[in-house]
């Protein structure tokens, strides 16, 4: 009846999580609660749950971001922290079979649930603002990707309580990840959870090359467009290329797994190979899916801080397209070791090192943009410039990688190790947060604690370089990734200093708490009246803050690059609204809904429930073809209704550089 | 609408280089277009794992042994003449003549449904003689790769069944028409698919 | 968001006259050259009317040609500049394909002739 569940499935008997899901379930229930209490669901289910506003959509993703970004950072504490501690003799606290699960969990969540959501909520926050338009081009579907990845992400952690995560590592290579090694649903659970957002973030690929190629303000050509947007072109154009084949790859998994098919398994010609080939024809791209828009937000950030036009726009879109071309080209350094020959090697070895080339002409272009402008020393500003530093050296340490000699000595050392963090905090975390403190403001009407902001900032760049240098280091001197028991005793000073600054990057979460926290209370102080809190450059900072539904009430008309800067360099009169009536797409509960299916869906496949996962995915397809049947989708906002908010925010001078 | 993916509107209104937001016709047909580029990069990944274990028979059959190639010819003479009966369908529906359109549906139907037919006769007589997709990496290959396409043609027949149900029950309206659309683009893909698979699956495999 | 669904020029949603016979004529020549394109691969592999080493190159050709005589005559893709977004979007799409499956090929039969032979099972 319950196929593979029982109650042997929940750890009564390992204190760590269930005390730590304890916790977390009964915050749940008190947050569930007060709202309750306070009579607010109607509004989250009609102002939130069933929204298909790309505004509110990219805050619920910068949300679910933030909130597993706890999740999977404290699973990098527990291993620090065991790093630290079994040394020698020592054994730590955690044996291997949960070691195993928590560096697996450790970076699923990092990547899929942490990067991808915090990347893609800022695309949906400020794309469709900054090219001059009223939404993406399929409102509901944007709600529907969301709602799946969030349906991956809690399954995720449900494997915290209900049975065990996969031990595979993040990769789910085989022979391990096939049954005969893998029997429990650890693997399950990881193959249906990404799945699922993965078919979420395929449909954000196909919504967003949409829009931005065919929903733009009128006379905004393509090298009219913000860089943020190019970037955020090459972003979705890797994720609709790339996504398809992780689906393939664990499909064939999938197969391997429950009809007892031999794509990769040891026996009957089944090629293992062909899985770490496949997976990092997709997993390439994939950080450049991470780190595109992270370049794109820099882009923005260092020009409206240095007060100047980005320098050089052309060669950096020629740069952003390049990287996303060539990001294909050089998936196999992620194996060299694995006995391919020297031609192949030396082949994808020239092409990685060939890609840090446009990386390497954006560095100097956001040089020359702050070279004699006048810099503001923001928080975003200062997460650019330590950015700027600290990605460097992650480049330089990858293009050492891509020698193959190289990596056969560091290849799954800690070296490795450091060298991704290097990239993926200093360059995608960074981004994120330079991109939530810029465009705060903007989607709440206040802005951020500076202060807190920048300590913050201190904290992440401090504690980044205690914790990921010293496994520079350990790498070289022979530490392998993944070691839940150290042998050497003279690697252990090294790992305390990196699980210091684990406790510091810690601080620096705090800090972003306490951010959220002060800046909530002390609105008022910071309100931002004028829309335009930064002295911005593009068409985001010509909106009141928080900008209506509807964003513009009349599209506006473009004739430059920096569309607003010229706006307010020439003091145009804006555009008044014609009294006209526009037609906003109504909200659904299809995204939502469907998502909940999916998740029964997923939980019942994973523990091989058929009758369940039959209804699930049945009732998740009902979902689909009621929505697939309505025609009814607009609403109209009437110019009158549109007159009188465009006059409220003229009585609060909202926005300023109108009230000329 | 000539089945056309911008329906040849002029650039000023395609949305392409300043003109403003397209068309909701152009956007919709536009987005599922690049869907479909997502699939067929989903299906290069299948067609990638065939292509390497395709020789990995673990002493059991192997294709020449097993295929039957007068069924692939029919096979894929019905769903060739399927896209064609689509096409027109497409055309009837564009000259509103929605009586006309039902019937090149259901011979549209008709076809798709003879095609799975044949192939799952095929994937029957296969496993009836321990040809199975457990028996080795290449027929696991096989019957996933051909398969996940018999699954699309499969969810094709479904799906036009509902745009003929919202066709009866709506008429020939602007967001039927764009469905519509959408529909025939993917029923086009499944048999651009199709030629990969009969050409690298089974012509070459002999 | 239902930006301008009307088309140009006032006329009613697709419908095109001057396109009327132009569309079947495309349906049915696509038609006739895909018939021709497969039984030409029938015969191509089935027959040796093709020298036997040149067969899969000829497979493929004949394949490259039917799925063009697809997106042309039944997809109708062009060559005018409303259409250049589509035809890019193809080409990547193909460009990625090509990676993919001949990126895959040249890999794996490159570590398979570097493993260790199987012994006979």
């Amino acid at each position: 009846m319950l196929g593979k569940l029982s109650w042997e499935a929940i750890p009564f008997n390992e204190p760590l999580p269930l005390i730590s899901m304890g916790v977390v379930v009964v915050v749940i229930l008190v947050v569930l609660a007060i709202v309750t209490v306070k009579g607010g669901w109607p509004y989250v289910w009609r102002e939130w749950l069933t929204s298909v506003d790309h505004k509110r959509i990219g805050v619920m993703y910068m949300f679910l971001g933030f909130i597993m970004l706890l999740r999977g950072f404290s699973d990098a504490i527990m291993m620090r922290t065991q790093q630290a501690l079994a040394v020698g003799n020592a054994q730590g606290y955690l044996p291997p079979e949960h070691y195993d699960q928590i560096f697996s969990a450790h970076g699923t969540i990092m990547i899929f649930f942490v990067a991808m959501p915090l990347v893609i909520g800022l695309m949906n926050f400020a794309v469709p603002l900054q090219l001059g338009v009223r939404d993406v081009a399929f409102p509901v579907l944007n709600s529907i990707s969301f709602w799946l990845t969030a349906a991956g992400a809690f399954l995720i952690n449900v494997s915290l309580v209900v049975g065990n995560f996969a031990r595979t590592g993040w990769m789910g290579y085989p022979p391990l990840s096939e049954l005969p090694f893998s029997p429990d649903v650890g693997v399950d659970y990881y193959l249906w959870s990404l799945q699922i957002s993965g078919i979420g973030t395929l449909l954000t690929g196909v919504n967003f090359v949409t829009t931005i190629l065919k929903l733009r303000a009128p006379g905004m050509t393509y090298f009219r467009m913000p860089v943020f947007c190019w970037t955020a072109l090459a972003a979705n154009l890797l994720i609709v290329a790339a996504f398809p084949i992780l689906t393939a790859t664990f499909v064939m998994l999938l197969l391997d797994r429950y009809l007892d098919m031999h794509f990769f398994t040891n026996n009957a010609g089944g090629n293992q190979m062909m899985y770490v080939n496949l997976f990092w024809a997709w997993g390439h791209p994939e950080v450049y899916i991470l780190i595109l828009p992270a370049f794109g937000v820099f882009s923005e950030v260092v020009a409206t801080f240095s007060g100047k036009g980005l320098f050089s726009y052309r060669s950096m879109v020629l740069a952003t397209l390049g990287i996303c071309v060539l990001s294909f080209m050089v998936w196999l350094h992620h194996f060299f070791t694995m006995g391919a020959g020297a031609d192949v090697n030396a082949f994808f070895g020239v092409m990685s090192a060939i890609i840090a080339v446009p990386t390497g002409v954006k560095v100097f272009n956001w040089l020359f943009t702050m070279f004699r402008g006048r810099i503001v020393f923001s928080t975003p500003m200062l997460f650019a410039i330590g950015f700027i530093v600290t990605f460097v050296i992650g480049g330089l340490t990858g293009v050492l990688l891509a020698v193959p000699p190289v990596d056969f000595v560091l290849h799954n050392s800690v070296f490795l190790v450091a060298h991704f963090h290097n990239v993926i905090i200093g360059g995608v975390v960074f981004g994120a947060l330079a991109g939530y403190n810029y465009w705060f403001p903007k989607a709440f009407g206040f802005t951020l604690d500076e202060r807190l902001g920048k300590a913050s900032f201190w904290c992440w760049l401090v504690g980044f370089y205690l914790a990921f240098m010293p496994l520079y280091l350990l790498g070289m001197m022979g530490m392998t990734r993944r070691l839940q028991h150290i042998a050497d005793p003279g690697w252990q000073p090294l790992l305390l200093v990196a699980e210091f600054g684990a406790i510091v990057i810690f601080c620096g979460i705090l800090c972003q708490i306490a951010q959220l926290y002060v800046s909530i209370r002390t609105r008022e102080r910071r309100r931002d009246l004028t829309g335009d809190p930064w002295n911005g450059r593009t068409l985001e900072w010509s909106t009141p803050s928080p900008p209506p539904a509807y964003n513009f009430a009349v599209l506006p008309r473009v004739e430059t690059i920096d569309a607003f800067w010229e706006m307010k360099r020439t003091e145009a009169s804006p555009v008044e609204a014609t009294g006209e009536s526009i037609e906003m797409p109504r909200n659904s509960p299809t995204g939502f809904i469907t998502a909940f299916f999916a998740v029964i869906t997923g939980f019942a496949l994973i523990w091989h429930i058929w009758w369940m996962a039959i209804l699930g995915f049945l009732a998740a397809a009902v979902t689909i073809l009621v929505f697939g049947w309505s025609d009814d989708r607009q609403r109209e906002i009437s110019g009158s209704e549109i007159a009188q908010a465009e006059r409220a925010q003229s009585r609060l001078g909202r926005p300023a550089w109108r009230q000329q | 609408m000539a089945a056309a993916i911008t329906g040849a509107v002029p650039a000023e209104l395609a949305g392409g280089q300043g003109a403003g937001p397209a068309p909701t016709r152009i956007v919709v047909a536009y987005g599922f277009w690049i869907f479909i580029i997502s699939d067929i990069v989903m299906f290069s990944g299948l067609f990638a794992a065939y292509a390497v274990l395709s020789g990995n028979t673990a002493g059991g059959p192997t294709g020449p042994e097993l295929f039957n190639l007068r069924n692939v010819f029919i096979e894929t003479l019905c769903l060739l003449l399927s896209s064609y009966t689509c096409g027109l369908g497409a055309l009837s529906a564009e000259w509103r003549r929605p009586g006309r359109f039902l019937i090149f549906a259901a011979l549209t139907f008709v076809l798709g449904a003879a095609f799975l037919a044949i192939e799952f006769s095929e994937f029957a007589r296969m496993v009836s003689e321990g040809a199975g997709p457990s028996r080795s990496a290449f027929l696991s290959a096989f019957f996933t790769l051909v398969g996940m396409h018999g699954t699309h043609v499969t969810i094709g027949l479904l799906w036009l069944i509902y745009v003929v149900a919202q066709v009866v029950a709506k008429g020939l309206r602007p967001a039927v028409l764009r469905r519509l659309l959408c529909f025939s683009l993917f029923w086009h893909a499944l048999d651009i698919i199709w030629i990969g698979v009969m050409t690298l699956v089974y012509l070459m495999g002999d | 968001m239902d930006v301008d669904n009307r088309p140009p020029h006032g006329r009613t949603p697709g419908v095109e006259e001057y396109e009327s016979g132009a569309g079947l004529l495309s349906y049915t020549v696509g038609l006739a050259l895909a018939i021709l394109a497969t039984i030409a691969s029938f015969v191509v592999s089935q027959t040796n009317l093709l020298w036997p080493p040149g067969i899969t190159v000829g497979l493929v050709v004949l394949a490259i040609a039917q799925i063009g005589v697809h997106l042309v005559f039944f997809l109708h893709l062009g060559s005018g500049p409303d259409h250049t977004n589509n035809i890019l979007a193809l080409a990547f799409g193909v460009l990625i394909v090509f990676l993919v499956i001949a990126g895959s090929c040249w890999i794996i039969a490159n570590l398979n002739a570097n493993m260790m032979p199987i012994p006979p099972q």
